[in-house]
């Protein structure tokens, strides 16, 4: 195995799989900026999704003006192009991270550019959970709170693990183009490796290892949501 | 003693730039023990009026007093509280699907103070209550729409409430699974002198089992009273075609009509619908009539109906008699407290 790829795809065999741009590396890069970005962004783009829900007119906790807010932001998060995110936070990212260049550095505008787009995702799920189940909640007396987490989120998990399949394969994409402007990871590897240096086996090797890793993700999503839903 | 009392309810509704007044300026008192149907056609404010009760709908202006406290006054909590003494059911039966039937029944008592032993005997004597206990561990998905709101009246009896709401609970169900759940509620009713608000455009379903009814159209209560009442000696047109409906008078005289298209009334024929109260007055009264009148009567429908224990009936009759005759014969049966109505054997209205 290791002889034939040697042969027939040497630039895959001279960068190896330890050292800073071995396969292992590259992977781990991407499975952290993945993971990391789908944390922090899963936590504030759930957040503004359920913000969405329950301050729309017809929500639990209707308000227009903090509706409004949320939706303007979700909005524009949406519509500013990643690459440019990835610039015009620098700052904010050095005063978190401490520096701008790097993996972990590259996690502030993955999850800054990807919460808007679950945000979305999450408000759309959320709205399929059926008035009428909010309001036999509310018949028998739950608090905000119990229809937040017994109906909205409960009822709507199979719909959230779905959307947030979705957005995790999104944020693979995201990462790539992280790896663009330094941030490692496949992309990187892909493209300054394999694109720009002319080592085509390099640039398919890592294209077809980002494609498994979401056909994984795909998977993994779908049998969660089998599992949860009993519609 | 009343239970519920709506006074000067209000709702309106604010779209784009037009107000839409759902429910106006309508008061409701519901006792002790009631089954208070409310009848009407969808849009007619029913929902809206009945869901001020629990506040699910505040009303813009108007009081709501439920054993006393004022509603629309009480804190979040509080109000969160009183509901619980306010069980609900619905039309598309509103249970959480990823809970199982047992879950779905334990839910109102998330934060009850009984123990989890307490609770699973609570849950277990529910379920019995309603005949589901061995569909315990299924998904509402695997029950049948009867079951599903079998599993809802469990729900909304959780908390031990004194009042019902049905809100067209057996709307989506054919008729013989909405006998099975008015047999239910009524059973509640009696057993557990649960008071039941039930809301439906069927007039037959609130005749199975209500004590007192309402109609409303356009957002205001146009006639109510007792079953009874509103039965036998009904006012608005609304009423009337309801009563119809649910006595299937008008099917029969759509069938009586096509008879008499094939063989029409003689000349000193006619027809007639009478309607009575209690089973010992109209029979020997047609007997009567024709031995004082010489009035013939032939029975070409007849229906009777059990309403809160009184025998309530409806005939189609053809009267065959002198002109004059028949005019005595009629005013003597109205004398009896007999309604007398005269139809028009051909006209399709009448």
């Amino acid at each position: 195995m290791l002889e034939w790829i040697q042969t027939n795809l040497p630039g895959v065999y001279s960068l190896g799989w330890g050292g800073d741009s071995g396969w292992g590396t590259s992977i781990a890069q991407t499975l952290y900026m993945t993971l990391g970005a789908a944390v922090f962004g899963g936590l504030l783009g759930l957040a503004f999704g359920i913000g969405l829900v329950i301050t729309d007119e017809h929500g639990i906790r209707a308000n227009r003006t903090v509706f409004e807010i949320l939706d303007k932001v979700v909005s524009i998060g949406r519509a500013i192009p990643f690459i440019i995110m990835v610039v015009v936070f620098s700052p904010l990212t050095q005063l978190i991270t401490g520096t701008t260049i790097g993996t972990t550095a590259a996690l502030v505008p993955l999850s800054l550019g990807v919460f808007p787009f679950y945000a979305r995702q999450v408000q759309v799920a959320l709205l399929g959970v059926s008035d009428g189940k909010v309001e036999a909640a509310r018949s028998f007396g739950a608090s905000n709170w119990d229809i937040i987490h017994d109906v909205y989120l409960r009822e709507g998990r199979s719909e959230l693990v779905r959307v947030s399949t979705v957005t995790m394969i999104s944020l693979v994409g995201l990462t790539a183009m992280a790896g663009a402007i330094g941030a490692g990871g496949l992309g990187t590897t892909a493209i300054v490796t394999g694109y720009q240096r002319f080592q085509n086996d390099v640039m398919w090797t890592a294209t077809i290892l980002i494609l498994l890793f979401i056909v994984l993700i795909q998977f993994v999503g779908d049998l969660i949501a089998r599992h949860y839903s009993h519609h | 003693m009343a239970v519920i009392e709506l006074k000067d309810i209000n709702v309106t509704f604010k779209q784009k730039k037009q107000t839409i007044v759902a429910v106006q300026n309508e008061s409701l008192t519901v006792e002790k023990g009631d089954i208070y149907g409310i009848v009407g056609y969808s849009g007619a404010g029913k929902s809206t009026l009945v869901r001020t009760i629990n506040l699910l709908q505040r009303p813009t202006s108007g009081s709501v007093k439920v054993n006393g406290t004022e509603m629309t006054d009480l804190s979040p909590n509080a109000l969160r509280d009183e509901r619980k003494n306010i069980g609900m059911i619905f039309q598309h039966f509103n249970l959480m699907d990823e809970l199982t039937v047992f879950g779905n029944v334990a839910q109102p008592l998330k934060h009850s103070k009984l123990s989890k032993t307490e609770k699973k005997a609570k849950i277990d004597h529910l379920l019995e209550l309603v005949g589901l206990s061995d569909r315990s561990d299924n998904y509402p998905a695997q029950l049948s729409g009867g079951q599903k709101q079998r599993v809802a009246i469990a729900r909304a009896l959780a908390n031990d409430p004194e009042i019902l709401i049905s809100d067209e609970a057996t709307s989506a169900l054919d008729p013989k699974t909405t006998n099975q759940i008015l047999g239910i509620l009524k059973r509640l009713n009696e057993e557990l002198g649960l008071t039941i608000v039930l809301i439906t455009h069927e007039m037959q379903a609130i005749k199975e089992i209500a004590n007192k009814v309402a109609v409303m159209e356009d957002g205001t209560i146009i006639e109510r009273g007792s079953l009874l009442e509103i039965f036998t000696n009904p006012q608005q047109k609304l009423t009337k075609d309801f009563i119809n409906t649910a006595t299937n008078r008008d099917e029969a005289l759509l069938n009586v009509r096509e008879l008499l298209r094939e063989k029409p009334l003689a000349s000193d024929e006619q027809l007639y619908q009478i309607n009575y109260v209690g089973n010992d007055t109209a029979q020997p009264l047609l007997s009567t009539i024709y031995a004082d009148y010489q009035v013939t009567t032939n029975i070409l429908y007849s229906n009777m109906e059990i309403l809160t224990k009184t025998p309530v009936g409806l005939a189609i009759v053809v009267l065959k008699g002198a002109d004059e005759n028949i005019r005595t014969a009629v005013s003597s049966l109205v004398d009896h407290g007999v309604h007398v109505t005269q139809l028009d054997a051909e006209k399709e209205d009448a």
